[in-house]
């Protein structure tokens, strides 16, 4: 009895433990943000002449001043949002409370197609496939979302809008069953298959939206048509067009959901996981490797595709011209974050998301360039993939980790 | 028995190829034109100090018709006895298909070969350099995948210390190291601490990214004078620049693209000819017995991923101080990810390497002459044709490409 408790505590221990190197992680990269931020600011320099107190005082009202317009930016400004929510509990106003939360909606805005981007890499890593082209991915599914929305009309929201979803993930699961395909027969690595095919993407949507290409809104502007009334995802406050948030966010719950049943409660999921640990054990278990990689693939590459299905519906209601939407490589750092689990993957989104959403902010505020949030996710990868960095600056000991993930073999290996 | 087999087999593909070749050149080209259509390929450039040759006309259909009896006859040829080497004559139909292309597209007018071969190679300089980067490092088995983000260091410091200094010298050599502590960054990451290679490539991606716009929109757009760095100005070589054709475009350039021509010289004979090319040839192919024979395993790959950031720090500046003179946030638009795919379809080998680099730039260069012929074919179709060609290639469906058979694999001394 007592030493079934300990070993549950131990058990309850090393998950925390799990959860601090990504944590500290998180933490060093903002606080190297923050150095980037004081380096670069002269009015710091300027105090420094005045003296080491001046210039240190100065340099902490420096990142007081961005981090919290990035807090802000994120999650609202405190203040506000118990002032709206005192005015709408007692006088039943609730416009105050909705613009108190408009940083937040933002946040969950950006963070919506994260997690779709994010979950179809980290299904990929769980197969020991690196798909690097969610980016090619979204754009596909992008034209095709957009077509049926756009040219279908006169169908009933209910019947349009899953049809238009629908459309998103054929042309993502496509374009990423095509690697996955070339892969299982002729050794062809994955990235750099989805890399090339990111750029065939790139080109063959910017022919589509090009001025008089086949999918040009026909005005003289490089962007297609806007999608029918019924192809759109129902925002949750239509009463105020400003919020964005949409019903795609709990689109990509459910998705999480959906992969966490596949990976860990089907068959297929069981046949992903192993043809990723070892496929040749798979083979000798008599799974068919081929058919494992190039589904893995496909629902991989559909994912992706809900990302620009939810941008498209829910957000831009059409699809613009040179829509490089970075989501290619913010998805792998989402799906090493979150440790390739769909759990983590939102976890990380949510970061992510309140990270681009405040830094919005920050830019308008505080004058501090939205590409921090970049120098902070690069770093962020960087110390979640080499946890010694973090292990040895804050002087962590090492965890034994159960499953040990295979990310992906060099190029000549399968 | 089998392998007999099947070269038989892949001997008739390529036959009948040609003949599909020289059909395609029929029924494409021929139908649009008439008897009395006349072609002129110009040699000569204004300003050139090359000795003139003059022009070629000849009529349009006499052209192509020729060309397509030479590709039967190869054909032919290759179907009833075959040629010995059968790649190098692929290649030959190949040029001449894009010959009958061009006589085709200039029927009626000029079209400058010269100058269409000089900026052929002027686009060939980066995407020659990346892909040379990733030789470097691939040949001793790490995995580049960071070309993009360490061209793009060097292209942003090359504008920034060009600017403060006036010099385009010290602009050059602070974007070699800037790139050389890129793929410092790189080689600590791959070696010290074993992290996956394509993780550590993307990291690398995104913190480039994000610093040299971080950095761009603090200091090159606040202060204008930041951004306006010398540039490389043409030098004519004595003598050489007199040949006809091959002066202006080999012999009256800027030292960049002379750096450019030697380095692939120099990384093919050092990699072939010299014991450090043997180490590191060893190291990738199988490093536990360059081990065991004395070899430093992890030096060797420092040293080699080190240079080629430095390499790809070159192609960086190529861009600043030989081309546009300023930097723009994401300027090298993909050319690192060319630059890879170019350094498979080079077979990871540098000379091959070029020849890749030639074939893109070339796609590149014909889609603006095309614009300018007024040739209704668009121009996405032909940047694609990069991407498509190195997923071909990849496939195994002409040649096969091997990588080092270490490639992307951590050492672990034992």
């Amino acid at each position: 009895m007592s030493k079934n408790n300990t070993t549950q505590k131990r058990r309850a221990g090393s998950r925390w433990r799990t959860l601090l190197t990504p944590v500290m992680a998180i933490v060093t990269a903002l606080i190297l943000g923050a150095v980037v931020i004081v380096v670069t600011d002269t009015s710091v320099y300027d105090a420094f002449q005045r003296g080491f107190g001046a210039g240190l005082g100065r340099a902490v009202q420096v990142i007081a001043t961005a981090y919290s317009a990035l807090f802000v930016g994120a999650f609202g400004d405190p203040v506000r949002l118990a002032q709206g929510l005192s005015l709408w509990i007692t006088t039943g106003d609730g416009r105050a409370w909705a613009q108190a939360l408009y940083p937040l909606s933002e946040t969950l805005r950006y963070t919506t197609p994260l997690i779709f981007a994010g979950l179809a890499v980290a299904l990929g890593f769980r197969g020991g496939l690196f798909n690097i082209g969610a980016e090619g991915q979204y754009f596909i599914a992008g034209l095709t979302t957009v077509y049926v929305g756009y040219s279908l009309t006169g169908l009933p929201w209910i019947i349009h809008v899953p049809l238009a979803l629908l459309a998103g993930i054929l042309g993502g699961a496509v374009w990423g069953l095509i690697p996955g395909y070339l892969k299982a027969k002729t050794g062809a690595h994955e990235v750099i298959n989805t890399i090339m095919m990111n750029y065939i993407a790139f080109r063959f949507a910017e022919f589509m939206l090009d001025v008089g290409g086949p999918m040009a809104r026909g005005d003289g502007r490089p962007v297609s048509p806007v999608i029918q009334e019924s192809a759109r995802l129902q925002q949750f406050l239509p009463s105020n067009p400003n919020i964005r948030f949409n019903v795609g966010f709990i689109l990509a719950l459910l998705a999480a959901a959906f992969v966490y049943w596949l990976l860990f409660k089907t068959t297929i999921g069981y046949e992903i996981r192993t043809v990723g640990q070892n496929p040749r054990a798979a083979k000798y278990a008599g799974m068919s490797v081929t058919r494992t990689i190039v589904l893995t693939m496909a629902i991989s590459g559909g994912l992706a595709g809900l990302a620009a299905s939810t941008d498209i519906l829910g957000v831009l209601r059409f699809m613009p011209n040179a829509f490089a939407s970075g989501y290619g490589f913010d998805a792998i750092a989402l799906a090493l974050l979150g440790n390739s689990h769909p759990f983590g993957v939102i976890l990380a989104s949510l970061l992510f998301g309140a990270l681009q959403a405040g830094a919005r902010n920050m830019q308008a505020m505080a004058r501090v360039p939205l590409d921090l949030t970049e120098i902070v996710q690069g770093l962020i990868i960087i110390f979640i993939a080499a946890p010694a960095i973090i292990r040895s600056l804050y002087r962590l000991r090492a965890i034994k980790e159960g499953e040990e993930l295979v990310v992906t073999s060099g190029w000549g290996q399968l | 028995m089998n392998d007999n087999l099947k070269n038989t087999h892949q001997a008739r593909t390529l036959g009948i190829a040609f003949l599909v070749f020289a059909t395609l050149m029929l029924i494409l080209f021929l139908p649009g034109t008439t008897g009395n259509q006349r072609t002129t390929f110009a040699f000569d450039l204004d300003l050139s100090p090359a000795l003139p040759i003059g022009s070629l006309t000849f009529s349009t259909q006499g052209g192509i018709f020729l060309l397509a009896v030479v590709a039967v006859f190869l054909g032919a040829w290759q179907l009833a006895k075959g040629f010995k080497r059968v790649y190098p004559i692929l290649g030959l139909v190949v040029a001449m298909f894009v010959v009958a292309f061009l006589t085709w597209a200039a029927r009626d007018r000029s079209m400058n070969m010269t100058g269409m071969l000089q900026s052929t190679l002027l686009r060939a300089v980066p995407i020659t350099l990346a892909a040379l980067c990733g030789v470097m490092c691939e040949r001793c088995a790490v995995i580049n995948i960071g070309i993009e983000g360490m061209m793009l260091s060097g292209a942003f410091v090359s504008a920034l210390v060009g600017s403060l200094s006036r010099s385009v010298w010290i602009g050059l050599i602070a974007a070699l190291l800037a790139g050389g502590v890129m793929g410092a960054l790189l080689a600590v990451l791959a070696i010290r601490y074993k992290v996956n290679q394509i993780v550590a490539g993307t990291a690398i991606n995104i913190l480039a990214t994000g610093l040299t716009s971080y950095f761009s929109s603090r200091y090159l757009q606040a202060i204008p004078d930041l951004n306006k760095p010398p540039t490389f100005r043409a030098i004519a070589l004595p003598g050489l620049s007199r040949l006809p054709i091959l002066g202006p475009v080999l012999f009256t350039t800027t030292v960049p693209v002379y750096l450019m021509l030697l380095l692939v010289i120099v990384i093919y004979v050092m990699l072939f000819y010299t014991r450090w090319g043997l180490r590191t040839r060893a190291v990738g192919e199988h490093p536990k017995a360059a081990d065991t024979l004395g070899v430093n395993v992890f030096m060797t790959r420092y040293v080699n991923v080190i240079l080629g950031g430095m390499v790809a720090g070159l192609g960086g500046a190529y861009l600043v101080l030989s081309s546009v003179a300023r930097f723009d946030e994401l300027m090298t638009a993909g050319r690192g990810f060319i630059g890879l795919a170019a350094m498979i379809f080079g077979k990871w080998n540098p000379i091959g390497a070029f020849g890749a680099s030639l074939i893109f730039g070339f796609a590149d260069s014909l889609q603006t002459n095309l614009a300018i012929l007024r040739v209704p074919i668009p121009s996405q179709f032909l940047l694609m044709t990069p991407y498509l060609v190195t997923m071909i290639v990849l496939a195994g469906v002409v040649g096969r490409a091997n990588p080092p058979a270490a490639d992307g694999l951590p050492y672990e001394k034992q």
